[in-house]
């Protein structure tokens, strides 16, 4: 900036400099130290998390009956729940996609009154506890429900103890997830570009369809994996709603739990086949979004 | 943004696949970490003055007035309860839960515990049979149990390995019955509410839920039932931290103002 | 003139609690208005409002005898070249440039000819598969300006289209989107702060200060002749306010000798560059002399301008060779002095 020796702003600064370059020096081998040693008041934490929530892993492991391994997981219920899971929590996560994207949508794009009430009301299946939840929803959609009565009445149709039960449950308690993460990305998404849109003739449609959604699109896949997560684990409001029958709402959770009742091992050997699967779709899902951003 | 993405796509999900599994076990007993920790506090205070009663749900209502008897009878001693699925408490216990005496829905989860040499000579105390329950207004017209098998009667049914589940598949072998029901519920006050809230015509449940619900549902006895009668055995545990105590709980329970209270909520003698 | 003379006639009023934007603008089929200001004066708020994005409190936007105003953004026969281009990301250049036929009801294969015809026209037929983020800035700027122009709008907008570009690009940037606004056939707005942009970009330039209209005219015209401090710091004059009367302008106390003889209240204006220092009072030709102090130094292009309080306050501009002769610093007093053929005055 003042390459000019005689100016006078060069001047104090060469007064002050043996000072300052003491002083200067302190700092960075300081800013060395700091940038070298990981500080341990977050690195202690850290660690102990990690074990915290891997050590149960371990456990199951440890315990399972390695040697009875093959026979237990052929056997046909095992394969046949694990396929319900899946199934039901890609349809779950499906329906999620279809009615949260614009719920999020709603929420972070147009204002209207009560929108805060809407919001804290769409985090409500966080909070409430999954067996209410499934109350609750055996209370609107049961066979005695408000609106189940009427769906049995006029349609035939009955949800608790199907298999769209499940899908309902699921969807029920993992939608918020979605909500949640697909708002906070059309929060931080630039509006800007829905501008330039708008400018470019694109009606709100367009917008939202070619722009919008495109630019969240991290955001949607964050969401949906949570989503798909949530309702793979799932077991209160399932079981509440949708009961407990083999083949038709017999999720691998389920299984997990009556298994418990009689067979821990054979329990363990469940729960490490939903995780081993779930693990490997979700890493598969993000090396394939990694690579193709 | 996509890194950050690719770490919470597969942290989380294994997160909640813990969270989702261990949600399954403990979901049977809220009660067991409250129970073992405060019976764990009094071992620690040297005198035996807390009973740990590990109780089938079935028990809940008679055990808590039998408990407050107890306490009356022993003041300054304190009874804790952990009511839930046999089978869940006898798996605590073998993994070590500080429990007294042991109160099982079945001899089947009582061997778990007698099997590791946890518990000697376990006693029947009660024995309870199953029912019909059906909504209070009977939507379906059951009367007996060869209705059930009608597919127009929605059934719900104790999973197998539970056992209200188990006496429910003897009694419908006893009966030569096939019925396919719409649920396995994984405990009985699980299949009561299904029938309570309307969403089955009918269930087998045991008699004394059918009474605990107060109307709420109706009852209907069936001759088969003689068949798949439960038997409730119960024990005072090997290393049982009250000692003395715990089988003085059991000597109430065994005494007649027990068996007073349990034939009152619908239990039949042993 | 007739009604094809003007294109676009508005008034654009947007109230804001802290701030009120009450522009006039006209403009005429083919010529290209830059409006020019500091920060915070509402050009892009002008900009927005006349695109559809910001509402407007009053007035009316009339573009070829249709009125704008009532009509949504989408609507608009507008086309916007944004600051930093706002290209969209997931989309490859050729799609960002066919997006807007696209949303106008053009068939794909349509869209996308006419789009790769418009990159060739801006120089980047070989870019048209690359997306946004491997493009030079450069690069960008003209695609978005392809955009643009893909919707074949009546108003074209650019917000501070070179701002985002560096020094060297922007040379090269500005003299290529001179062409292309050449070839345009319609109204041209454009939002600068910078004036060099708008002195080559633009047929007409519209300064604007706190939300309304403090100067206009042809570039030469308010290069010449500055109205307020902000133009003549933009142009790069020493500017005064004074009176003239039969012996010269006087300025505060000092009486400046000038040019033109006028009479009454003028602008008085000068380069930096036509104020000479000298440590002691010069003799001679100069009827301008006064003594002033040195505030402060700064490097000014190859030169070094010399801030100067005293009667009036001045910029100089001087050689690092006559800095170092003068050895002036801050706070010492210095004459200055200018010639009056190097001064210009007009009236107020």
């Amino acid at each position: 900036m003042s390459p000019s020796p005689p100016n006078q702003p060069g001047r104090p600064e060469q007064v002050e400099s043996p000072g300052s370059r003491r002083g200067s020096g302190r700092r960075s081998a300081g800013g060395r130290e700091v940038a070298g040693r990981l500080p341990w008041m977050l690195v202690v934490p850290a660690l102990a998390g990690l074990v915290f929530l891997v050590l149960p892993l371990a456990g199951l492991l440890i315990r399972a009956p390695w040697s009875t391994l093959p026979q237990r997981l052929a056997a046909p219920h095992v394969l046949e729940a694990l396929r319900l899971s899946l199934v039901c929590a890609s349809v779950a996560t499906a329906v999620c996609l279809l009615l949260g994207v614009p719920l999020a949508w709603l929420l972070a794009r147009v204002s209207f009154p009560g929108r805060r009430l809407v919001r804290a009301l769409v985090t409500v299946p966080l909070v409430l506890p999954p067996v209410v939840g499934g109350v609750a929803l055996l209370l609107v959609l049961g066979r005695r429900g408000l609106v189940g009565q009427w769906l049995e009445a006029s349609f035939g149709i009955t949800l608790p103890f199907t298999t769209a039960g499940v899908i309902m449950a699921e969807a029920f308690v993992a939608m918020p997830f979605l909500v949640i993460s697909v708002e906070g990305a059309l929060r931080g998404a630039d509006q800007r570009f829905e501008e330039a849109a708008a400018t470019l003739g694109a009606s709100r449609w367009t917008v939202f369809c070619r722009v919008t959604l495109p630019m969240v699109m991290p955001g949607v896949v964050a969401g949906a994996v949570l989503c798909w997560a949530r309702a793979l684990g799932e077991f209160g409001a399932t079981i509440t709603f949708a009961g407990n029958f083999p083949g038709t709402t017999r999720t691998m959770p389920l299984a997990v739990y009556l298994a418990l009742e009689t067979e821990p091992e054979a329990a363990i050997v469940l729960s490490l086949v939903l995780l081993v699967v779930s693990v490997v779709i979700l890493a598969s899902l993000r090396d394939r979004w990694v690579s193709a951003s | 943004m996509f890194r950050r993405l690719s770490r919470w796509a597969i942290a989380l999900p294994v997160a909640f696949a813990l969270a989702g599994l261990s949600g399954c076990g403990s979901g049977a007993d809220p009660g067991a970490a409250g129970t073992s920790s405060a019976s764990a506090s009094a071992s620690a205070g040297g005198g035996a003055k807390e009973v740990t009663v590990f109780a089938a749900a079935s028990l809940t209502g008679t055990f808590t007035e039998l408990g407050k008897s107890f306490e009356s009878a022993h003041p300054g001693t304190t009874v804790k309860f952990n009511f839930g699925s046999s089978a869940t408490l006898a798996q605590q216990i073998v993994q070590g839960a500080p429990a007294d005496v042991f109160a099982a829905a079945s001899p089947a989860t009582m061997k778990t515990v007698t099997d590791a040499s946890l518990a000697a000579s376990p006693t029947t105390f009660v024995r309870n049979r199953l029912q019909i329950a059906v909504p209070a207004d009977n939507p379906a017209k059951v009367d007996e149990l060869k209705d059930l098998t009608d597919s127009k009667v929605k059934v719900a049914l104790c999973a197998e390995q539970v056992p209200c589940g188990a006496a429910a598949v003897k009694a419908l072998d006893a009966a030569g019955l096939k019925v396919t029901p719409v649920t396995l519920e994984q405990d009985v006050k699980a299949t009561l509410t299904k029938v309570e809230l309307g969403e089955v015509d009918a269930a087998l449940v045991y008699r004394t839920d059918v009474i605990a619900s107060a109307g709420k549902v109706k009852g209907i006895e069936f001759p088969e039932a003689g068949k798949a009668i439960n038997d409730y055995p119960i024990a005072t545990l090997a290393k049982a931290p009250a000692g003395d105590l715990a089988k003085q709980f059991v000597d109430l329970v065994l005494s007649q103002q027990g068996k007073d209270v349990l034939t009152k909520a619908g239990f039949d003698g042993p | 003139m007739g009604e094809r003379a003007v294109s676009l006639h508005a008034h654009l009023v947007v109230v804001r609690p802290a701030f009120t934007l009450d522009l006039t603008l006209e403009v005429a089929p083919g010529e290209v208005v830059a409006l020019l200001g500091p920060n915070g004066a509402g050009k892009t708020t002008a900009l927005r409002a006349l695109a559809g994005l910001t509402p407007l409190s009053g007035g009316q936007i009339v573009l070829r005898g249709r009125p704008l105003h009532t009509l949504p953004a989408d609507s608009r026969p507008i086309g916007m070249v944004f600051q930093d281009y706002l290209l969209f990301p997931h989309l490859s250049a050729l799609d960002n440039v066919a997006f807007g036929p696209r949303c106008q009801g053009v068939s794909k294969a349509e869209s996308r000819r006419a789009a790769a015809a418009l990159l060739e026209r801006v120089g980047l037929a070989g870019r048209a598969a690359a997306k946004p983020r491997q493009l030079s800035g450069g690069q960008a700027q003209r695609v978005a300006l392809a955009r643009a122009l893909a919707v074949r709008p009546e108003l074209l907008l650019l917000d501070e289209p070179l701002a985002a570009l560096d020094a060297h690009t922007r040379l090269e940037v500005r003299s290529q989107l001179r062409r292309h606004l050449a070839d345009f056939d319609g109204a041209t707005v454009l939002v600068t702060h910078d004036p060099l942009d708008a002195m080559v970009l633009a047929d007409r330039l519209i300064v604007i200060e706190n939300g309304a209209v403090v100067q206009q005219g042809a570039p030469a015209e308010v290069a010449r002749r500055p109205r307020t401090d902000y133009v003549a710091r933009l142009v790069g004059l020493n500017l005064y306010r004074g009176v003239a009367g039969g012996a010269g302008v006087k300025v505060g106390e000092l009486l400046l000798h000038t040019y033109e003889e006028l009479d009454g209240p003028v602008f008085v204006a000068f380069p930096p560059a036509a104020v000479a220092l000298y440590r002691t009072r010069p003799d001679g030709s100069p009827r301008n002399v006064w003594q002033a102090r040195v505030e402060g130094v700064e490097r000014h292009g190859d030169n070094v301008r010399v801030h100067l309080d005293g009667p009036i306050s001045a910029f100089a501009d001087i050689t690092p060779a006559a800095l170092a002769d003068l050895d002036l610093t801050p706070g010492e007093p210095v004459w200055a002095s200018v010639k009056a053929v190097e001064t210009h005055a007009y009236p107020a």
